[in-house]
């Protein structure tokens, strides 16, 4: 970068003269413009909005943590996980057991948060690579459905186990959020600002997500990324070319299930109590549908899709009210006078209708509808 | 023995529905190569479909049933020209995660259909047994096994013997070259998905007709037709037709014998030994027991 004088890099922010710098994460300045712009914006969430709705921007960190993992499996990797949720349910157990409070029903060891939080993102990692030569010796559509097998299995373990979750449909609360006695889940004066205990959780959570998001970024970036890339593309290829086949897809499998793990174990704590049916198929869809319509490959991609899968239900619920034949309650009375379906089936439908559209109009998500705009004003005023 | 063979044939039973809903899942993959994750949505919209027709409009039950499956196999072969078409040619993942979508939003149409009720098809069966040898069995396990065996071999027959049969067939073998010879391709897709969509619909009503009913969760035990295409082979009926028999034989004499013997394992645990099955079948014959090892190349 240093080669070229700055007069003559100057508008010209894709001239690189050496591969470190087009290798950058963030390699042109309006990246690194946008990215700030970004970062700013989240961090003056929490001094703007309500508790109600940083409850619901926790949530979309939490997911985006989750999506990243999922995408490093399926999206860079190329190995279709159906059993993200079974991870993310591991490791919000694991955090549960070492974090949370006994009662007479589950256990609970009441750590710190210094040492839950890293084991909910290490024991899945380990399951995650026990499970990767099994994962390994079957492809494609074949591995969605033994990851679908591995999900149904789970679950029965999660009822069974009622010593760590509680049994089925009883539940158990979430760890303790204390990191060095410091407790992440209550108000707090910052800046001379009340937050609210949610809003301090936020934050956490961001942070937890930068660095995360980051680490992936950089993983995506070496040469184990272009390994993972190159098995996506064409597996036999890759294994002729030397890419060993099991290690790649070992470390995709751990990496994916400790991302997953940590976000299974800070979801708990913004849900409060859990279910052991909670980590189910549906949840695995959800995490699918935050990759594919975000972006796969990317890192932005899945927290866009965070964005739009935990935010556009609670659109819908809003606007419900001025939607014609739509009952904003169970029963309730629609606009029109003919009631067609209540807000959750138009989530739910709207959701499902939503995957089938980002597929079929543009596979590379809301992150491709970003590069195509962003093409069009770089190539502007021609089309091309 | 006593336990044994009643819990067999309530096994047969069971299998041999499971077997229909993977042959519904072996037909589409055999045509397009895809592993149609609707498929459960597909049978609990048939099942609504039939105690609709029964139940509502009081149809005898055999009209009631054949007018729900061709009912489905129009909105299975609607379904395929919106939903599939526009990926024919795209990664097979990427029509498979589209069926994904088909999933949620048919659940959604059979979960507003349905609504909390528990709903009844109509029963035909009864609680009644019959005396076979001096073994006594529920009637409605037997014509579980002949409804639906009869149904699988129908559509067997027509895929072997009949014209339509032999264009599925050339489509499902190469589709450029079927496309040469003259052969509807995409009509060939269409059709795949009726004949799924209307299996599923009445292996539905099959389901239905049990002691429980239908409601809008029933259509998890669809999904149980995954180990059966895995363990039988994703392109082969007759592995579908065996797979499922055993399946469903492994799963009841689990719920029979395994509170005794192996308490441990916990309760509903033969809800779960399908998918060990898969896994298993997956590490030791990662092609079925019928099915034809995929050629790759590089």
């Amino acid at each position: 970068m240093s080669s070229i004088p700055r007069a003559l890099r100057r508008g010209r922010p894709e001239l690189y003269s050496d591969y470190a710098s087009d290798q950058a994460i963030w390699n042109t300045p309006a990246k690194r413009w946008s990215t700030l712009a970004v970062l700013l914006f989240a961090l003056y969430l929490p001094f703007t909005l309500n508790r109600d709705l940083m409850g619901l921007a926790t949530l979309v960190v939490v997911y985006a943590i989750s999506g990243i993992g999922l995408n490093l499996v399926s999206g860079y990797a190329g190995q279709i996980s159906l059993g993200h949720a079974v991870f993310m349910g591991l490791g919000a157990y694991t955090a549960a057991l070492l974090g949370g409070s006994p009662t007479n029903l589950v256990r609970g060891f009441e750590l710190d948060m210094s040492i839950w939080l890293p084991m909910a993102g290490i024991v899945p990692a380990v399951v995650g690579w026990l499970f990767a030569p099994i994962a390994a010796r079957v492809r494609g559509l074949y591995l969605a459905i033994l990851t679908l097998g591995l999900l149904f299995v789970g679950e029965h373990i999660f009822k069974e186990a009622r010593w760590l979750t509680g049994g089925s449909g009883l539940g158990r609360k979430p760890a303790d959020p204390v990191l060095f006695g410091f407790d992440l889940y209550t108000r707090r004066t910052v800046f001379g600002t009340d937050l609210s205990r949610e809003g301090v959780f936020y934050l956490f959570a961001l942070l937890v997500l930068i660095v995360l998001a980051i680490l992936a970024r950089n993983v995506a970036r070496t040469r184990q990324g272009r390994a993972f890339s190159a098995v996506r593309d064409r597996d036999i290829a890759a294994e002729v070319m030397g890419v060993p086949l099991l290690r790649t897809k070992r470390l995709a499998f751990t990496l994916s299930s400790f991302y997953a793990g940590i976000g299974g174990a800070l979801l708990t704590i913004v849900l409060g109590f859990t279910t052991p049916e909670r980590w189910n198929l549906l949840l695995s869809i959800d995490f699918l549908a935050v990759v594919l319509i975000g972006g796969a490959a990317t890192i932005t991609g899945p927290i866009i899709g965070a964005a739009f899968v935990v935010l556009m239900p609670r659109l819908i619920e809003t606007f419900a009210g001025s939607l014609p034949f739509v009952s904003t309650s169970i029963g309730g009375s629609c606009l029109g006078g003919l009631c067609l379906l209540n807000v959750f089936q138009l989530q739910r439908l709207l959701f499902g209708a939503m995957i089938i559209v980002f597929l079929v109009a543009e596979p590379r998500g809301l992150f491709g509808v970003w590069i195509r705009i962003r093409n069009y004003f770089k190539a502007w005023p021609f089309s091309y | 023995m006593e336990i044994l063979l009643p819990s067999i044939v309530r096994g047969l039973g069971i299998g041999s529905t499971y077997a229909l809903l993977a042959v519904g899942f072996v037909v589409i993959y055999r045509a397009t190569e895809v592993v149609n994750f609707a498929q459960p949505a597909l049978m609990i919209l048939g099942a609504y479909f039939t105690s609709w027709f029964v139940i509502g409009i009081g149809l005898p039950f055999p009209v009631g049933v054949i007018a729900a499956m061709i009912v489905m196999a129009g909105i299975g072969a609607l379904t395929e020209r919106v939903a599939m078409r526009p990926l024919v040619g795209q990664p097979v993942f990427s029509a498979a995660m589209v069926t994904v979508g088909v999933f949620i939003v048919l659940t959604m149409v059979a979960n507003r259909l349905i609504g909390p009720d528990i709903l009844t098809v109509g029963d035909p069966w009864g609680l009644e047994r019959v005396d076979v040898g001096g073994f006594r069995f529920f009637r409605i396990d037997l014509a579980k096994i002949v409804i639906s065996l009869g149904a699988i071999s129908i559509v067997g027959i027509v895929l072997k013997r009949s014209r339509i049969g032999l264009a599925m067939r050339a489509t499902s073998l190469d589709q450029e070259t079927a496309l040469a010879q003259g052969v509807d391709v995409g009509r060939m897709f269409s059709l795949a998905w009726a004949i799924s969509a209307a299996l599923a619909a009445l292996a539905g009503m099959l389901i239905g007709t049990g002691a429980g009913g239908i409601e809008a969760t029933t259509a998890l035990v669809a999904l149980k037709a995954l180990p059966v295409i895995i363990l039988g082979g994703i392109d082969s009926i007759q592995g579908a037709v065996i797979a499922g028999l055993f399946i469903g034989i492994a799963e009841s004499l689990t719920r029979s014998y395994q509170p005794e013997y192996a308490p441990w394992l916990g309760a509903n645990f033969d809800v779960v030994v399908p998918y060990l099955i898969l896994i298993v079948s997956l590490m030791v014959r990662p092609y079925g027991l019928y099915g034809t090892p995929e050629v790759q190349r590089v």
